[in-house]
């Protein structure tokens, strides 16, 4: 346990540059959902530095793991077994302890585990699709899953998702609050993708895709891909009225 | 030469597509025997202090239609205006509230719904008390961005006219968009992400 008081900072502005932009007429559901108007930017409060924590007792112990969490009888999904793991850093690269992170993805074939979900590809009977951890004091994190498959949606004729696994991200305010997608090293749709290019930036894509480590593949059983993840930083209180964790 | 001033880039969003239901509501989307329950369905328990509220509402897109797809997130302080949060310092918020809540849309309406309790008034950086809000958080398919904004009570005119967010909203028409309406001890609050009625989001 540290003595340290947590910190409680405003954030750093987001970079908009960096981030996609609302409106990206080319992921066509993208046009009639974008706010128009300007948002209104102002400097956090204490509803923003603030934000939900949420403790271990939440977790399963299977909660990372997604060969085995939906196994019927101890049998494990089809695919391609992996390891993904990584750390949660903030921009100033301060681990983020603590946060809860949860993903979702396909399975192997493609295919999600959803009500709505009507693509072809067959659902896998020992695959559910979802996860959760919380990271560690280094801000590290890890899970097994299968490598999820590409598949096909309706935007252009021939559009293709390039295989991904999408994460959702707690930090210790609210305005850190992060959904994201995971790609896979190598991949030549991850270029194609109208989602992917609702980015404009080509360093900010790379920064979504997760190289293979091989140093962290189990031998005879799965291959590994390491995703670390930057929340938004908090500025120093150091020059607050208050002086307090510096 | 300088010292290199080095901070890393935050991790660009991405959408959370039409299935963010599977990580984050896995028992609303029939994926079910991974959680036992999905997370901030409750937000609080019996002995939870402060008045008992509903908040309902939809998210409209460009044509006027609700989104049957959206995720939307609460984030409040309880009755006393304290937040539930390790980052909170000025004191025990009620430990029978979370003030953390999330919701699916309904498949059908679009529909989302927080059983929660009026939040009491937080302090603006410089001491002045803001107006009772709620800090909401929306994403959905198409929307690349999360969207933040905040909904204000339709009965707290008074507050709301001196609240330092509300003031610094230059088009005055557009304070509406911000405020929930009270009928009974529910408060109705659509969200319109375009349109003459296009509720201010933040970056914040
Ligand atoms: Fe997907």
């Amino acid at each position: 346990m540290s003595n340290q008081k947590p910190e409680t900072g405003a954030f750093f502005q987001r970079d908009r540059n960096w981030q996609p932009d609302a409106y990206t007429p080319k992921y066509k559901t993208s046009i009639l959902r974008s706010p128009q108007k300007p948002l209104l930017s102002l400097d956090g409060t204490l509803s923003e530095i603030t934000g939900p924590v949420f403790g271990h007792n939440i977790l399963g112990e299977l909660d990372n793991d997604l060969l085995l969490n939906f196994s019927k009888d101890g049998q494990t999904p089809v695919g391609e077994r992996i390891v993904v793991h990584g750390r949660v850093l903030d921009e100033r690269g301060v681990p983020v302890k603590g946060a809860l992170i949860e993903f979702w993805q396909a399975n192997a074939g493609g295919r999600y585990r959803h009500k709505k979900e009507t693509y072809l590809a067959p659902l896998d009977p020992n695959f559910g699709g979802c996860g959760r951890t919380i990271t560690d004091e280094n801000g590290g994190y890890c899970f097994r899953t299968v490598k999820p498959g590409a598949y096909p949606w309706p935007n252009g004729v021939n559009d293709w998702r390039p295989a991904h696994i999408h994460f959702s991200l707690f930090g210790h305010g609210f305005s850190q609050r992060l959904i994201t997608q995971m790609y896979f090293e190598g991949d030549p749709l991850i270029w194609m993708c109208p989602i992917v290019q609702s980015i404009g930036d080509k360093d900010a894509i790379n920064q979504l895709i997760a190289p293979l480590d091989m140093a962290s593949a189990i031998p005879m059983d799965s291959l590994a891909y390491k995703f670390d993840i930057i929340l938004r930083g908090r500025r120093s209180t150091l020059f607050e009225n208050r002086r307090e964790g510096n | 030469m300088t010292q290199p001033l080095t901070y890393f880039k935050e991790t660009p969003s991405q959408t959370a597509g039409p299935y963010v239901h599977i990580g984050c509501t896995p028992n609303f989307s029939g994926l079910e025997g991974v959680f036992p329950a999905d997370l901030g369905t409750k937000m609080l328990s019996g002995e939870a202090e402060g008045k008992r509220i509903i908040i309902r509402g939809r998210v409209l897109d460009g044509t006027g239609a609700p989104i049957k797809d959206a995720l939307v997130e609460i984030w409040q302080a309880d009755a006393k205006g304290l937040y539930n949060s390790p980052t909170e310092h000025r004191g025990q918020a009620d430990p029978n509230f979370t003030g953390w809540g999330r919701c699916p849309s309904d498949m059908t309406s679009g529909e989302f719904v927080f059983e929660t309790i009026k939040p009491g008034q937080v302090p603006f950086k410089d001491g002045r008390l803001m107006a009772p809000h709620v800090t909401l958080w929306i994403v959905a398919r198409g929307i690349n961005i999360g969207l933040q904004t905040r909904m204000y009570f339709s009965d707290e005119e008074k507050a709301n006219a001196d609240d330092p967010i509300l003031v610094r909203i230059e088009h005055r028409h557009r304070v509406s968009t911000l405020i929930g309406t009270k009928s009974g001890d529910e408060y109705t609050f659509d969200i319109h992400l375009q349109g003459d009625n296009e509720t201010v989001f933040f970056d914040i």
